[in-house]
C-alpha cells in the first residue's frame, strides 16, 4: 500500500462485505423458501440473486429468506423493498429474471411490471 | 552547576543542583537514618527508612535519592515521618532473626543501631518469617537469610563493583529473598569470596566464614607450634577496630598483641612478598626473553585467580604460575622453617592473618600442600583477628611496640606496598630495574601506578627493554582490562598487576567495616609511609631471602621453588 | 468477489473459547457445508462481544439475531430453521433474565445490556473477524493514521489527544495528552513507545478483549502516539497468560507490514515504524511503568525511582512513553473524528467512555462500555441487571485489589476519576465487582491482601513485609482469633503502608482495608468482639449446632464427620464439639432431618 487511495480503495471494496453487519436502512431482497419456494427452484433462484449482485458490486443489500407466505402457485417468489419505497412481489422467478430483477429494481429502480404479483402491500409480514 | 535554596525542618539551606535530601539534610547537621543506601553504589530507596515528607508531594520519598528543587519544604522529624520510619523498622525487624546475643554483627550492626535509635521496645508486628537455609557451602562466606533485609547492597556491591553478578532477588512478595545465581549454594557459583557483600551487609546475613574458633583451639594445644604471618594491608587498619583513625600503622603492637595471645612465632606475609618479587620477577624475564605468554598476569589475589578461571580461562597461561605470598609462606612455615627449628610439620600449625576472605578458600586449594601437610591451616581476617585480640581482653592501644620473629618476619618496603593497589608491580619494577640493568634505581617511588584510578598503564624503561604494564583493581576494571587485551584493543603490555578489591588488598573483604569514605585512601597512605620508613624498599635486598635462596631453595624459580612455591589453575564454569 | 447473503458471527474471545465456541464453530461449517450454503453465508469468528456468561454467542445478520449458549447439538437447528428457511430460533435467543417472564430478544440492538453502551473503544469487537485487516479498513481503519501523516504534524496530533481530555485508562488517570507533549519535546533521535497490555487486576479483561477483538486499532493507535511523540520503534507488553491476544495481534502485525502499514516511509510520508510483541510473565508490578520498562529490557520487573521519567531516560535509557492498551484504543477514533467529538461523550475533565469488566454477584457479567460519567446504578442494575437471585446489593469493588468497596448509598454517584478516589476506591483497570448481602467484607479485604501481598515485587519493605502483617491480621479475623486491637494496628500499618511503599502497588494496597474500614467497620467489630461473621462466610467463626428437638439420633452426622466432632448416643441429642468441629459443613448435608444449623 502506497498512498490514501488504495487504503480507500480496499475500505470500499471490504465494506460489501461487512455493511451487512451495520444497522441501517437497505434494499432488502426477501426470497420465501418454504417447502413449496424450495420445490418451485428458489434455491437456484436466490443462488442467482447473490451471484448478480456480486457481479454488479452491489453490497449494500439484504438478501433474505422467507418461509411459505400461501402464494405457492405462483412460486419461486421474490420480494424487493427499495429504500424508502414500498415493495413489490414478484412471481415465477427463475434464475435468469432474478438476475434481471437485480439489474433494473434493485440497482436502477424499475419495476418490471410483467412479472409482478402483487403490488402496495406486502402480503409477507416480516 | 546551580545553586538550590530549601528548606529542611524550618532551616534554610543552600547545595548544589542534584544534590539529595540525605545530604542537604546533612549539610544542616540532620542526620537522616538510612539502611539500604550506600552511596553511588546501591542507591535504590528499598528500605523506607530514609523517607521524608515533601510539602506538595502526595506521598513519602526516600531522602537518599529524591533530589532538592529550589523552593522545595521538607520535613524530616514530623509525625507522619517518625511513624512511617518506625512502623518500616518493625516490619524488618518482624522478619529477621532474633538472635542477636550470638550473631557475628551483635554491637556492629546497622539494623540493631536503628532499632535502638528508634526507641523500639517490642516486636509489635509478629508474624511468620522466611525460612531459608543457613548456605555454609562455601570456605569464605557464610550466608544466613534468617538475618537478611533485602536492602541489596550485596547485589550491589557484587554486580556494580565487582561484575560477577552471584547474587540476585529471588521470588517475589513476602518470600522475596537474596539468593545466589540459580539457586545455587555459594560455592557451586562463581562466586569469588571475595567478601565485598560482608562488608557491606548491614546485619550478620553475610559474615565471613569464622576459624576465631579453631585458631583459638590450637593456640589452647601444648603440642602445637603455631605460628602467624600478618599481610602487609592488616597492620594500616586493624587498628580502626580499636578506634582508631584508619590507615594507622599498628604493626608493632599488633606482633605485641599476637605474642600475647600465645602464637609461637609471630612472622609477617611481607617476607613472603618479597619472594614472591623475586619468583615472579625471575619468571617474567623468563618470559620476555624466551617468547613466554605475555602480558604476564598477578597471581597474588585469590579472589582474582578463581574470577579469571570462571570467565577468562583463555588467559590463564597468562597467570604467574607463582603461589600467593600466603601460600608461598605456609609452604616454607612446614618446610624451611620446621627445617631450622627442628620442630616436626606436623606439628605446626600455621594461621595467616587477612584483609581478605578468599583467602580462606585458597588454603584449600589444590597444590597448596606442597610441604605434605595442608600449608596454611586457618586465615583470620583482620575483623576476626580484633575479635580475638578484644576476647582476650587486650587493650591494643597502650601495647609497646614489639618485633617479627626471625628469620620469616624481615621485610622490605617492597613487601608492605603490596597491600595496596599497584604495589606488586612498583616492587617488581624495583628489582627487575636493578637486576636486569645491574644500575641502581634513581627513584624508587612509581606514582604514576599508586592511587584509586581503575586502570592504571605506564611504559618504563629497564636498559633497551620499554617494559609495558598496567594495573587494575575490582573486578569491574580486571574485566575490562581484559576485555580490551582478548579484542586487541590493548597489545602491548608485558606485565599486569591485578588485586580482585577495590584499591587492593587495603580494601579487601576482610577489612573492618567503615563509614568513613575515604578510608582506602587513608589507609593506602598508610601502606606508603611504612614503605618511607623503611631500611631497605628492594624485594632483592631482604637478606633473609638471600638466606633462603643460599641455604634452602638454590635460585628463583629453581625446581625446588617451583615445587613449593608455584601452582597451576583450573578452567571452571562461567 | 464474493457476496454473502448473511453473515453469521461467532464469538471467539477468550471466554467463549473456554465455553466451547470452537466445537460450534466447526459443527456451523459442517452444517452449512451439507445444506449447500457455504458459498452464500459467512461465517465470522469475532473477538469478545462483551456478555461472557452466556457464551458459546451466535450473531446472524442481517437480521442482528443473537442466539445465546449455543451448544453444538444446537447448530444444525440454526442453519436448517434460521438459514436456509428464515425463520429464527427462538429457543436460543437472548433471554432478559430481569422480567418475570421468560421474554426472549432477537435483535441484537434491542438487548439492554448493548443498547445501553456507548462502544467507543469496543466499536470493533464481535462486529469484525479480527484475523481479518480489511475488515478493520472497512470500518475506517487506518483512517486516522493516514489522516496524521498526511495531513498533520505530530505536535498537532499531540494537541488534538490533549483537547480531547483523554486521561490514562491503566489506572491512575494522567492526561495522555500531556504524557505525549511530554515525548515529544524530549531530546534524543531514539525513542519508544510502549502499549501496556500486562492487565494484571484479578477479573479484568478488557485490554485482552481489545487486543484479541481489534488488534489493528492498537496497532494504528500505537502509530499515532510514535507518530506524535517521534518513535520509530514501538513495544506492545503483553503477557504470556494471554495466548490468543498474542496470537492475534502477531497476524495483525503482520498483515499491516504485508499492507506496508507497518515498515519504511508509510504512506509516502517519511514515517517509518516498526512494532514488535514483548511477552511478559505476566506480574501484577509490571503494570507499575518503570517495573514494565525493565522486564522489557529483560531485567527483574521491579520499579525503580522516578526521576528519571520514561520521558526522559526510559526502556534502555531512551525516552519513552507508555499507555495502556484502552488509552491507545482511544486515540485513532480522536483523530479521526476530532477532539471536539470525543467532548461529546463524558462529563468535565472526564472525557470519554470507559470499559468496565463487571463481575461478582450480577445478573450479566462481561464487559461494559459506557460513558465516563454513568452512575454506578445504571451500569449495575440497568446494563448488567443487578444482583441475582433475590439477594440485596451491598457493595462494589471498583479497581481491583488496587482499589476500594463502593456500598450502596452511593450507587448514584457519577463514575468519574475524582469520584471514585473521593470514596477510597480509584478507576483501576476498569474491574468492577459487585458484592451481594451474603459478602463478608472482612473476608473480601482478605481476598485483596492476599492477592497484592503475593504480587509485590518484594523491593521495598513496606509492602514486602507490611502487606503480610496485614494478610495475617486479616487471617486470624476471619478465623476467629481477631484481638482487640487488631482495628488499631491495621489502619497504623495501612496509613504507613500506603504512605511510604516504593510505587503504586504498595501504596494502594491498604485500600481494600481503608475502604471496608470505612463503610463496613461494624463487621470487624463484629468478627473481633463478637465472634461472628455477620455474612456467614467466615468458617473459623461459624457454630455447627444440632437442634435438639429436631435430632433423632441416628448417628449419620457422627459416622459422616471427617474429624469426629459430633458426638452422642442413642435416645440423646448429638453434640457438636465447636473446638474439634471444622465447619465443613457435611453434617448438614447429611442431616435427613434438617437437625443441624449453621449461624
Amino acid at each position: 500500500m502506497k498512498s490514501i487511495a488504495d487504503l480507500k480503495k480496499i475500505r470500499e471494496q471490504a465494506r460489501h462485505n461487512i455493511s451487512l453487519r451495520e444497522s441501517g436502512e437497505r434494499t432488502q431482497v426477501r426470497v420465501y423458501m418454504g417447502t413449496c419456494g424450495i420445490a418451485a427452484g428458489a434455491r437456484q433462484t436466490i443462488a442467482a440473486i447473490i451471484d448478480e449482485l456480486a457481479k454488479q458490486n452491489i453490497g449494500d443489500v439484504e438478501v433474505l429468506q422467507k418461509g411459505c407466505i400461501g402464494l405457492c402457485e405462483h412460486e419461486p417468489l421474490v420480494e424487493v423493498e427499495r429504500k424508502g419505497e414500498d415493495s413489490v412481489m414478484y412471481g415465477h422467478i427463475d434464475e435468469e429474471k432474478a438476475r434481471r430483477i437485480v439489474t433494473r429494481h434493485v440497482i436502477d429502480g424499475v419495476i418490471l411490471d410483467e412479472w409482478v404479483v402483487n403490488c402496495g402491500c406486502s402480503i409477507g409480514i416480516d | 552547576m546551580q545553586n538550590v535554596t530549601l528548606t529542611i525542618d524550618g532551616r534554610q539551606v543552600t547545595v548544589p543542583e542534584g544534590t539529595t535530601v540525605l545530604n542537604a539534610a546533612k549539610e544542616l547537621g540532620i542526620d537522616i537514618p538510612t539502611l539500604c543506601y550506600l552511596p553511588k553504589i546501591n542507591e535504590i530507596g528499598a528500605c523506607r527508612v530514609c523517607v521524608v515528607e515533601i510539602e506538595g508531594a502526595r506521598y513519602l520519598e526516600p531522602s537518599c535519592i529524591y533530589q532538592v528543587r529550589d523552593g522545595m519544604v521538607v520535613k524530616t522529624n514530623s509525625h507522619r515521618v517518625r511513624q512511617a520510619r518506625q512502623i518500616n523498622t518493625e516490619l524488618l525487624l518482624s522478619d529477621h532473626a532474633h538472635d542477636c546475643l550470638v550473631c557475628d554483627r551483635n554491637n556492629n550492626c546497622d539494623l540493631q543501631d536503628l532499632a535502638a535509635r528508634l526507641g523500639i521496645r517490642e516486636y509489635r508486628f509478629e508474624g511468620v518469617k522466611n525460612e531459608a537455609e543457613i548456605d555454609d557451602s562455601s570456605e569464605s562466606i557464610y550466608r544466613d537469610p534468617s538475618k537478611c533485609i533485602n536492602c541489596r547492597r550485596c547485589i550491589a556491591v557484587c554486580a556494580e563493583v565487582q561484575g560477577v553478578h552471584a547474587l540476585g532477588a529471588a521470588e517475589r512478595g513476602f518470600e522475596t529473598g537474596i539468593v545466589p545465581a540459580q539457586h545455587r549454594p555459594l560455592a557451586d557459583i562463581s562466586c569469588v569470596n571475595c567478601g565485598q557483600c560482608t562488608i557491606v551487609c548491614p546485619t550478620g546475613a553475610l559474615t565471613e566464614v569464622s576459624h576465631v574458633t579453631k585458631v583459638a583451639r590450637a593456640l589452647g594445644q601444648k603440642q602445637k607450634h603455631v605460628v602467624v604471618q600478618t599481610a602487609p594491608a592488616v597492620r594500616v587498619s586493624l587498628g580502626e577496630e580499636f578506634g582508631m583513625k584508619p590507615g594507622t600503622n599498628v604493626q608493632g603492637k599488633m606482633v605485641a598483641a599476637l605474642r600475647q595471645l600465645g602464637f609461637d612465632g609471630v612472622f609477617d606475609t611481607d617476607f613472603s612478598a618479597d619472594l614472591t618479587i623475586m619468583e615472579e620477577g625471575t619468571e617474567l624475564i623468563n618470559r620476555i626473553q624466551n617468547g613466554g605468554v605475555l602480558p604476564m598476569i598477578t597471581s597474588c589475589s585469590p579472589g582474582w585467580i578463581k574470577f579469571i578461571e570462571h570467565n577468562f580461562p583463555d588467559m590463564l597461561p597468562n597467570l604467574s604460575t607463582c603461589k600467593s605470598p600466603q601460600q608461598m609462606f605456609g609452604a616454607l612455615a612446614k618446610t624451611y622453617y620446621a627445617d631450622k627449628m627442628g620442630i616436626d610439620p606436623k606439628d605446626i600449625y600455621s594461621v595467616s592473618i587477612m584483609p581478605c576472605t578468599a583467602k580462606k578458600f585458597e588454603i584449600t586449594r589444590p597444590d597448596m600442600d606442597s610441604s605434605g601437610y595442608q600449608d596454611v591451616d586457618a586465615v583470620l581476617t583482620t575483623r576476626e583477628l580484633a575479635k580475638l585480640i578484644k576476647s582476650a581482653g587486650i587493650d591494643l592501644a597502650t601495647l609497646p611496640d614489639e618485633e617479627y620473629d626471625d628469620p620469616l618476619g624481615i621485610s622490605t618496603g617492597a613487601g608492605v606496598i603490596f597491600g595496596a593497589t599497584g604495589g606488586v608491580m612498583e616492587a617488581a619494577l624495583r628489582t627487575a630495574y636493578e637486576v636486569i640493568t645491574g644500575e641502581e634505581l634513581p627513584k624508587l617511588d612509581f606514582e604514576m601506578l599508586r592511587g584509586l584510578k581503575g586502570v592504571k598503564q605506564a611504559s618504563v624503561q629497564v636498559g633497551d627493554l620499554t617494559v609495558n604494564v598496567a594495573v587494575a583493581h575490582s573486578l569491574v576494571k580486571a574485566r575490562e582490562l581484559m576485555e580490551k587485551i582478548q579484542s586487541g584493543e590493548i597489545d602491548d603490555l608485558h606485565f599486569i598487576e591485578i588485586m580482585a578489591c577495590l584499591g587492593g588488598c587495603i580494601g579487601g573483604g576482610g577489612q573492618p567495616r567503615s563509614d568513613d569514605p575515604y578510608v582506602r585512601s587513608k589507609r593506602i597512605s598508610g601502606i606508603y609511609t611504612a614503605d618511607k620508613d623503611m631500611k631497605l624498599r628492594k624485594s632483592h635486598e631482604n637478606p633473609a631471602v638471600q638466606q633462603l635462596y643460599k641455604e634452602f631453595l638454590g635460585e628463583p624459580n629453581s625446581h625446588k621453588a617451583h615445587e613449593l612455591l608455584h601452582t597451576h589453575y583450573i578452567e571452571r564454569e562461567r | 468477489m464474493q457476496l454473502y447473503r448473511a453473515h453469521v458471527l461467532v464469538c471467539g474471545g477468550t471466554g467463549c473459547v473456554t465455553s466451547g465456541c470452537m466445537d460450534v464453530h466447526a459443527e456451523l461449517e459442517k452444517q452449512l457445508e451439507k445444506n449447500g450454503l457455504s458459498e452464500e453465508i459467512n461465517v465470522i469468528v469475532t473477538g469478545c462481544v462483551g456478555t461472557c456468561d452466556i457464551g458459546p454467542i451466535l450473531m446472524v445478520y442481517p437480521e442482528a439475531i443473537f442466539y445465546q449458549k449455543v451448544q453444538v447439538e444446537d447448530v444444525a437447528e440454526i442453519v436448517e430453521e434460521h438459514i436456509l428457511k428464515g425463520r429464527p430460533v427462538n429457543r436460543l435467543m437472548y433471554q432478559d433474565k430481569t422480567s418475570e417472564i421468560a421474554e426472549f430478544i432477537e435483535k441484537y440492538y434491542d438487548i439492554d445490556f448493548f443498547n445501553r453502551q456507548t462502544r467507543i473503544v469496543l466499536r470493533n469487537t464481535g462486529v469484525i473477524d479480527s484475523t481479518k485487516i480489511d475488515e478493520y479498513i472497512a470500518r475506517d481503519g487506518y483512517q486516522a493514521i493516514a489522516k496524521a501523516l498526511t495531513e498533520m504534524k505530530p505536535i498537532e496530533v499531540v494537541e488534538e489527544i490533549k483537547k480531547s481530555g483523554l486521561r490514562g485508562r491503566g489506572g491512575g488517570g494522567f492526561p495522555a495528552g500531556i504524557k505525549l507533549e511530554l515525548g515529544h519535546k524530549a531530546d534524543g533521535d531514539q525513542k519508544y513507545m510502549i502499549c501496556n497490555a500486562d492487565e494484571g487486576d484479578p477479573g479484568a479483561f478488557m485490554d485482552r478483549s481489545l487486543l484479541e477483538g481489534d488488534p489493528h486499532s492498537i496497532i494504528e493507535g500505537m502509530m499515532l502516539a510514535s507518530y506524535a511523540i517521534g518513535a520509530n520503534q514501538g513495544y506492545v507488553y503483553v503477557r504470556a497468560e494471554y495466548p490468543l491476544a498474542v496470537d492475534r495481534l502477531v497476524t495483525a502485525i503482520k498483515q499491516a507490514k504485508e499492507y506496508g502499514l507497518l515498515g519504511d516511509n508509510i504512506f509516502g510520508s517519511g514515517f517509518n515504524y516498526s512494532l514488535d510483541l514483548r511477552v511478559g510473565a505476566g506480574a501484577f508490578v509490571c503494570g507499575e511503568e518503570t517495573a514494565l520498562m525493565h522486564s522489557i529490557e529483560g531485567l527483574r520487573g521491579e520499579p525503580t525511582p522516578k526521576p528519571p521519567y520514561p520521558t526522559d531516560a526510559g526502556v534502555f535509557g531512551y525516552p519513552s512513553v507508555i499507555n495502556n492498551v484502552e488509552t491507545i484504543a482511544n486515540m485513532p477514533q480522536i483523530i479521526l473524528n476530532g477532539s471536539d467529538w470525543f467532548n461529546r461523550f463524558g462529563v468535565e475533565n472526564n472525557k470519554g467512555t470507559k470499559v468496565f469488566a463487571v463481575a461478582g454477584n450480577i445478573l450479566n457479567t462481561g464487559l461494559v462500555e459506557v460513558e465516563l460519567g454513568t452512575t454506578l446504578r445504571t451500569v449495575i442494575f440497568d446494563i448488567c441487571g443487578g444482583v441475582p437471585n433475590g439477594k440485596k446489593f451491598k457493595a462494589v469493588q471498583i479497581g481491583g485489589p488496587s482499589g476500594g468497596c463502593i456500598p450502596a448509598e452511593y450507587l448514584d454517584t457519577p463514575i468519574t476519576y475524582d469520584s471514585l478516589t473521593s470514596l477510597g476506591a480509584m478507576m483501576g483497570s476498569g474491574g468492577l465487582i459487585v458484592m451481594d448481602e451474603d459478602t463478608c467484607m472482612v473476608d473480601l479485604a482478605r481476598f485483596f491482601l492476599d492477592f497484592t501481598q503475593e504480587e509485590s515485587c518484594g523491593k521495598c519493605t513496606p509492602c514486602r513485609i507490611g502487606t503480610k502483617r496485614m494478610l495475617e491480621i486479616l487471617e486470624r479475623i476471619t478465623e476467629g482469633h481477631g484481638q482487640p486491637g487488631d482495628i488499631e494496628k491495621l489502619e497504623e500499618l495501612a496509613e504507613s503502608i500506603g504512605d511510604s511503599s516504593f510505587c503504586g502497588l504498595g501504596r494502594a494496597a491498604p485500600n481494600p482495608i481503608l475502604s471496608t474500614l470505612r463503610f463496613f467497620r461494624d463487621e470487624y467489630e463484629a468478627h473481633i468482639d463478637g465472634h461472628k461473621c455477620p455474612a456467614g462466610i467466615c468458617k473459623g467463626l461459624l457454630n455447627v449446632e444440632i437442634i435438639e428437638d429436631k435430632c433423632r439420633s441416628c448417628g449419620i452426622c457422627a459416622r459422616i464427620c471427617p474429624v469426629n466432632a459430633i458426638a452422642g448416643q442413642r435416645g440423646q441429642p448429638y453434640v457438636v464439639d465447636q473446638d474439634t468441629c471444622t465447619r465443613c459443613g457435611l453434617c448438614i448435608e447429611s442431616c435427613p432431618f434438617d437437625a443441624i444449623s449453621k449461624h
